[in-house]
């Protein structure tokens, strides 16, 4: 059985003057997978996600984003995906409430379902008592949970996460994961860039970046067996090992 | 629209909560006002001065009366020569010098003109060139008394008379001045600021994400700024004209469309400096230093441009404070209207043009 395709990069090419941030990749994402993009600091990564975010037009090939090719239609990409960066994205002399309230407007969502999805979502959280909180006074924990789900409140197709569990304790990121998955049953596509390999393992697949270009691309499972690694710690030393490329 | 609203009304709740930005903002306009108006003020009362008067005759103790009952000045001695005048100065009780040519009746019926030389103490050029001002004005009524008189133009010099501000007031000068560096300063400054904010705490790269157009994104941002401006710009001319008495005697709806440029011009610069910057410390070391220095220096708010260097005065064309405050003090002072502003409104319009355009286009609307 063959799932939707809600990514979908060919050749994709990224050239800045003489150096090529990515080089040649090719891929394809399921609707409601938990895709991990990997690589060391300067793989370009991050270069590859703003193509695929439609905020950076590709050199050559091909990116379709939620049905929508990112060069030509990305104000419809954008409409469609959710987005959390590693820096801490939400505002910090806002309320828990006006953050909320302006991203939804900010996507569109009319005022009336804003209030009854935000109650919904307090209530979840167990925020409701700090509604009127100044976000800088939560914790980074609580913080990073409420970004990641003021980043689907618009019940985006797909949400970017870049490197969203950055210093946050080993507790607090299980709960972030089991928010990940959460998001997955409801069919939204995950698409995660880390440094914590256990992290890794809880994806569905893996790319690994080495030098602009995707080395390996398949579960945890059978990276692991092709490698002959006892886990994706090893898999990604003995990939990532083998660049020649200087880290940022 | 309902996105743009969402943004706008984020924007206001980030300077209505960042209590003592606002607290500065509104509280600084009449501050300056005051300061300028009071405590620094270059109008000179009761000044000491000292006469020399080799000639004792009718026309040059007319003069000296004249002096002694302005409320500027006190005569305070009579010296015998010149050579007293710099330990007078020295002193530093006597601020002004005033020194009759000899024979001054005699040369001025008989050969059409005598001398007056009216020394200032030059350590303070600000109060040394507003005494020589009066001084001047004094005399030239004298010499206008005489003319009534007579009917004969008798020549004293020097014969400058202060023009449209015969009260000699201070805050005729300094009021628009003080308007176009508020304007500028709220602007320029706090936009730039607050662009510069959201790229260093990376909220702007969520909004570029967001299906929210960076051109809206840019000008929610500079909306509540504009509003800010407006405020300002009502706390000063009400200050202007209910306290320090400075009426507009034009056209108001002329000063308040050349206000709208000029903040317009400002926004522009602005959005400029936040395009180039990327933290708030440079945005605020490019607004401060290098954009409101020749602002106070170089727009004639504090220092003639016509006493410049010439290359300084072709540098103060391009400030765009400096076609403001000529445009207001047109307008405030002169009592003037629309007709006689049109230049500075073409030039401070294509500058926010020009501005704007520069400005989007280098603004990265795709993050490299």
């Amino acid at each position: 059985m063959t799932k939707e395709k809600i990514i979908i990069a060919e050749h994709l090419t990224k050239n800045f003057g003489h150096f090529t941030a990515v080089d040649d990749i090719s891929f394809e994402v399921e609707r409601g997978e938990i895709f991990g993009f990997l690589g060391a600091n300067g793989a370009g990564k991050t270069t590859a996600m703003r193509i695929l975010c439609g905020l950076s037009n590709p050199t050559s090939g091909k990116a379709m984003v939620a049905g929508y090719d990112v060069a030509t239609k990305p104000e419809f990409v954008k409409k469609n995906i959710g987005y959390m960066s590693q820096k801490f994205a939400l505002y910090e002399d806002l309320q828990v409430w006006e953050n909320i309230r302006l991203y939804a407007g900010i996507y569109g969502m009319k005022d009336k379902d804003i209030a009854v999805k935000t109650e919904e979502l307090l209530l979840k959280l167990g925020l409701a008592n700090e509604r009127n909180t100044l976000v800088e006074a939560l914790p980074l924990g609580w913080k990073q949970k409420l970004a990641f789900s003021v980043a689907i409140f618009h019940e985006p197709a797909i949400v970017f996460l870049d490197e969203p569990t950055g210093g946050v304790d080993p507790v607090t990121r299980r709960t972030f994961w089991e928010m990940i998955y959460e998001a997955a049953d409801r069919g939204i596509t995950v698409f995660v860039t880390t440094h914590y390999m256990d992290e890794a393992e809880y994806c569905n697949r893996v790319s690994i970046m080495v030098d602009g270009r995707i080395d390996a691309l398949d579960t945890p499972e059978n990276l692991k067996r092709n490698y002959q690694a006892k886990n994706m710690q090893e898999v990604f030393y003995h990939l990532a090992g083998k660049s020649t490329r200087k880290a940022d | 629209m309902h996105q743009f609203l969402a943004f706008v009304k984020k924007e206001f709740h980030h300077i209505l909560r960042d209590r003592w930005t606002m607290v500065i903002l509104l509280v600084l306009p009449i501050l300056m006002l005051i300061l300028f108006g009071y405590a620094i003020s270059t109008e000179v009362k009761n000044t000491k001065i000292a006469v020399v008067d080799p000639s004792k005759d009718v026309v040059t103790n007319a003069i000296v009366e004249k002096f002694k009952v302005n409320e500027y000045f006190t005569v305070a001695a009579y010296v015998g020569d010149f050579q007293q005048v710099e330990a007078l100065f020295n002193s530093g009780d006597i601020k002004m010098v005033l020194v009759f040519s000899e024979n001054f009746h005699e040369n001025l019926m008989h050969k059409g003109g005598a001398q007056i030389e009216i020394i200032t103490d030059g350590s303070d050029p600000n109060s040394a060139k507003a005494m020589q001002g009066y001084a001047s004005s004094i005399i030239a009524d004298y010499q206008q008394e005489l003319f009534n008189i007579t009917k004969v133009p008798y020549q004293i010099k020097p014969n400058v008379r202060l023009l449209y501000n015969p009260t000699m007031k201070g805050a005729y000068n300094f009021v628009p001045g003080v308007m176009g560096m508020i304007l500028m300063l709220i602007c320029a400054m706090m936009t730039s600021i607050s662009i510069a904010r959201e790229k260093e705490t990376g909220t702007m790269e969520i909004l570029l994400v967001s299906p929210l157009k960076p051109v809206y994104i840019i000008f929610s941002k500079t909306i509540p700024y504009f509003i800010l401006s407006l405020v300002n710009l009502t706390t000063i001319l009400l200050l202007s004209v209910f306290v320090l008495k400075v009426p507009v005697a034009g056209s108001l709806f002329a000063l308040i469309t050349i206000s709208l440029v000029y903040i317009f011009v400002a926004l522009s610069l602005g959005l400029l400096i936040s395009s180039i910057v990327s933290t708030q410390q440079i945005a605020l070391l490019i607004s401060g230093m290098v954009l409101m220095l020749p602002i106070i220096m170089l727009s004639g708010m504090m220092f003639p441009v016509e006493n410049m260097p010439v290359i300084l005065q072709w540098f103060s064309e391009i400030i765009p404070t400096k076609w403001y405050i000529i445009a207001v003090k047109k307008i405030m002072i002169k009592g003037l209207g629309f007709a006689a502003i049109y230049k500075e409104m073409a030039v401070l319009a294509g500058m926010g043009i020009l501005l704007t355009i520069v400005s989007l286009k280098k603004f990265k609307f795709r993050l490299e």
